[in-house]
């Protein structure tokens, strides 16, 4: 209750910030997300050899100086490719996550203003959709128009949007039925108005939330994708595609399989940190019992 | 002979997030005698709460016992294991919360839950424990208890809910009573009803109670002592009739005066300022700040709780100044002046007529139904409302909860399913939606909202939320809107500096000001305030009442004020409209509403309130002499 407090009473954007960082699982996951980015950003000219330079001759040799996270089954190089590999998840992922929670939020906000019948048929469409196995659609979409990132982003997009849209609309709820919105409507101001002043201010927090914890979602999904041989195409390097590569040697030449995963896997786990600190900090506590 | 209960110099405190130490409850010292009745009274934030909860051994997560002990029959309660506790709460000490609906599980039947309660604390076999239950729900006067036992708890009223945790409280045949707020929250008629039930019982039964409450009235009634405290301190004890009739500490005379009264049209006395934060090695008296009788003593040295009375010594209060506070005389109140009498000569500002509102907003199976041909026919929520408010006075609204007070409101301000009738505005009928309405016709009618914590926005500053209507209805410029808004912060006794606050850090009565101050924003003709002090303090409801008769005497602002408070609306109306079951069943002037003849149902309310504050049955001194002090 008293911390409670001492939160309402500080809810400037620095204060969120520094209780983010105030709390040590925040602080790590916001740390391994930014180096995660930056190893992305800058992999191209640090890589020590061509990720794509495949030799037989020095398939599946054991981590050394020379190649610090050992070869694969084609003797590439495993640390090349391990920093280069996040690079089209993190891409592809970001991107539709980001716009996943603006089509989200758009829909879920339009659905909880508007209400009535409109809103309870576009939620039931809504359910019918979350019904779909996106991951089935996803192949049948790909198998039809052909592999390439802007229809993975444009499917990942729309099927992750799906939950925003609840949880915005839910929120939206919850401060259209409070008497500031009714004083807005009462008073006469434009719907652009109360959307954009009295709204938005308070669902952008459940927003960014979720749009962080799609985000982590949306990683594991989309390597998923290109394990199963839909997603990222060689030769380009991708976590979830050397996971694929290498499983059936994993127990002969772990190494192939262990460090691609360990990179995928810390940085799933940052980002969740990451969010849960995130939404503490804005006081979305799930553990509290709040909208998420 | 030793108390049931002893609490000796408690302090509890929690550590802020800077680590300092404040106090909730400090050196609070109570005794509790078999079947004896003691009354906490304070306003918000004052520790009550923590001191129920101490007193069954309980503490907030995160605060701790600084010092002090609280003692049950000797068992030290901070320092017992959990299963000794265990036997202790609900079984010799039993609770009855605060707003039992919530506190009754929704999806086990009332006998039920009563009996698990009996299970708990006796070894009953099974066939006895259904004929305890039916006893107890007979005993809190429940009607047919054998079937009220099957029913689930939303299917009783607040009243009945509000018996049902008495009986499951009394299940155990405790030895104390803890009532939190027993009446908050339910119409006047059965608050009555529930204390004389209450007062019956503890005679009956002889039962100790300890009755917290921030209704004096509630207190004055049930309990033979009283403790008033201020800022975690206990500033006085004494007696009830002695409390209330020679109040010895400034915040009780204060508190006395704060309280509005059902008997004239005065208007309240509020207390400025807010109550301290006490941090760990805090001087001199806590309401200094706020005293008008504090000097340089009472800034510099705590005082002690001590009886200054030669005659009285039971009688004690915390107070450097006792000998000089008890000679004064009572504050003296301001009788507000009746408004010059305008009614027929000239046109009226808001007409009423003959307006119903019917609520039907069919689900998917209410309109199947409709479309194979079912007579669906609503029952309107409000038919036949008939009333007028001219220019600069106040009209009120008075009513229980369901009689359709806040229906007509939505009516008039254009938030509701379309209404029958008319409602005029200057002469021109009022469209039934806002949305039609011309923007010039929105800006002169405002509305101020019963609960600021949902009305305003809480990611605005203050200054953005008093800048909406001067951008909406006068194109003020960013700059032209701060400094208005300054201007009606002033207005509302509020300073500039409030305009960069969050309404999260404003107490309760600053962010009603907030609301008064938006409202006032749009230079409005008339203003609906809809139970704005119903969710306050006396005091602070005091002050808002103050401000709105000064408000409307500089600017001749109009009001339809509704409340359920009888005492409330005779300080501020000019003609009262008496509502029940949707209905307007009495109209007139404040003086015609409140002096004999009365309708049947104002008789009935008017009697109730009364009762609150004078009682001839069972503790005429006490009520009598609450009913003197304000």
């Amino acid at each position: 209750m008293n911390r409670l407090r001492d939160r309402l009473s500080e809810p400037s954007p620095g204060s969120v910030w520094r209780s983010l960082l105030r709390s040590r699982s925040g602080t790590i996951g916001i740390a391994v997300v930014l180096v995660h980015l930056v190893i992305a950003l800058i992999a191209p000219a640090i890589i020590p050899h061509d990720p794509a330079l495949q030799s037989a001759a020095r398939a599946f040799q054991p981590p050394s100086l020379e190649h610090p996270f050992g070869t694969d089954q084609l003797g590439r190089d495993v640390f090349s490719r391990v920093l280069m590999g996040g690079q089209t998840a993190l891409g592809v992922t970001l991107i539709s996550s980001a716009l996943a929670i603006i089509w989200g939020g758009t829909v879920g906000i339009a659905l909880g203003l508007i209400g009535g019948r409109v809103d309870e048929l576009m939620m039931r469409l809504v359910d019918a959709l979350l019904a779909i196995p996106w991951l089935l659609f996803l192949l049948l979409v790909v198998s039809v128009l052909g592999k390439n990132n802007a229809v993975l982003i444009a499917v990942l997009t729309f099927f992750y949007g799906l939950p925003a849209i609840r949880i915005v609309r839910a929120g939206t709820l919850d401060f259209v039925a409070r008497d500031f919105i009714t004083a807005a409507r009462v008073r006469g101001e434009r719907t652009i108005t109360i959307i954009r002043r009295e709204l938005l201010p308070n669902v952008l927090d459940i927003l960014l939330v979720e749009g962080a914890m799609q985000w982590s979602w949306m990683l594991l999904g989309f390597s998923s994708l290109s394990f199963l041989g839909f997603g990222v195409q060689p030769p380009t390097p991708d976590w979830g595609l050397m996971i694929s590569d290498n499983t059936r040697t994993f127990s002969l030449y772990p190494w192939a399989t262990f460090f691609p995963l360990i990179a995928l896997s810390s940085l799933i786990i940052g980002i969740n940190l990451a969010a849960d600190a995130l939404a503490k900090a804005l006081g979305l506590d799930r553990a509290q019992g709040a909208p998420l | 002979m030793t108390p049931l209960i002893q609490v000796d110099r408690l302090c509890i405190g929690y550590r802020n997030a800077h680590g300092e130490r404040l106090h909730v409850l400090r050196d609070v010292s109570l005794a509790i005698h078999r079947g004896e009745t003691i009354g906490v009274v304070g306003e918000s934030g004052c520790g009550k709460s923590t001191l129920t909860l101490a007193l069954m051994g309980f503490l907030r997560r995160g605060s701790e016992v600084i010092s002090g002990t609280v003692r049950f029959d000797g068992y030290d309660l901070f320092n017992l294991d959990e299963t000794a506790l265990a036997k202790i709460r609900g079984g010799r000490i039993a609770v009855v919360p605060q707003n039992a609906g919530q506190s009754l599980t929704p999806s086990i039947r009332i006998g039920a839950q009563i009996a698990e309660a009996i299970r708990l604390h006796t070894s009953m076999p099974r066939e006895a424990i259904f004929q305890r239950v039916t006893e107890l729900l007979a005993h809190v006067r429940l009607p047919d208890p054998a079937a009220l036992a099957r029913r689930y708890p939303h299917q009783l009223s607040g009243g009945q809910q509000q018996r049902a945790a008495i009986a499951m409280a009394l299940a155990s045949e405790p030895e104390v009573l803890l009532l939190d707020e027993p009446t908050t929250g339910l119409d006047v008629t059965t608050q009555v009803a529930l204390l004389a039930l209450l007062a019956d019982l503890q005679r009956q039964m002889g039962v100790a109670m300890v009755c917290i409450s921030h209704d004096i009235g509630v207190i004055a009634r049930l309990c033979r002592h009283i403790a008033v405290m201020y800022a975690g301190e206990v500033i006085e004890y004494g007696p009830t009739e002695a409390v209330l009739g020679q109040p010895q500490h400034p915040y009780t005379r204060g508190l006395l005066a704060a309280i509005p009264t059902i008997r004239a049209s005065v208007i309240p006395r509020g207390i400025g300022g807010r109550p301290p934060v006490v941090r760990d090695g805090a001087l001199g008296c806590a309401f200094a700040q706020r005293c008008d009788y504090a000097d340089e003593l009472c800034l510099s040295e705590r005082p002690a709780l001590a009886s200054s009375r030669r005659e009285n010594t039971l009688h004690m209060a915390r107070c450097h100044h006792v000998a000089r506070i008890v000679d004064l005389p009572a504050p003296s109140k301001a009788i507000r002046p009746a408004a010059a009498p305008n009614g027929e000569r000239t046109q009226p500002l808001l007409e009423v007529l003959d307006v119903a509102v019917t609520y039907y907003r069919p689900g998917l199976v209410g309109e199947a139904a409709r479309l194979l041909g079912a007579a669906v026919r609503p029952k309107p929520v409000v038919e036949g409302i008939t009333f007028d408010v001219h220019t600069g006075e106040t009209v009120a609204l008075v009513g229980e909860s369901g009689s359709g007070k806040s229906t007509v409101v939505r009516a008039i301000i254009g938030m509701n399913a379309p209404f029958a009738g008319q409602i005029r505005f200057r002469g021109a009928p009022l469209a039934g939606q806002a949305d039609a309405r011309p923007l010039d016709v929105r800006r002169r009618i405002q509305i101020v909202f019963q609960n600021p914590d949902a009305s305003l926005n809480p990611r605005q500053q203050v200054g953005q939320i008093l800048a909406q209507p001067l951008r909406l209805y006068f194109r003020l410029s960013p700059r032209a809107c701060r400094e208005r808004a300054a201007q009606l912060l002033e207005q509302v006794r509020l300073g500039a500096d409030y305009l960069t606050r969050y309404p999260a850090q404003l107490s309760g009565g600053e962010k009603q000001r907030v609301a008064i101050a938006r409202a006032f924003a749009a230079d409005p003709d008339i203003v609906l305030c809809d139970e704005i002090t119903s969710a306050l303090d006396v005091s602070v409801q005091a002050a808002v009442l103050e401000l709105l008769v000064e408000l409307q005497r500089e600017r001749g602002t109009a009001y339809v004020f509704i409340a359920h408070d009888l005492a409330v609306v005779r300080a501020v109306a000019d003609r009262v409209v008496v509502m029940h079951l949707g209905r307007v069943c009495e109209t007139g002037t404040v003086s015609e509403v409140y002096s004999p003849p009365h309708h049947p149902y104002t008789e009935a309310l008017l009697a109730a309130a009364h009762d609150i504050h004078l009682d001839g049955s069972s503790a005429p001194d006490r009520a009598a002499a609450f009913s003197r002090a304000i």
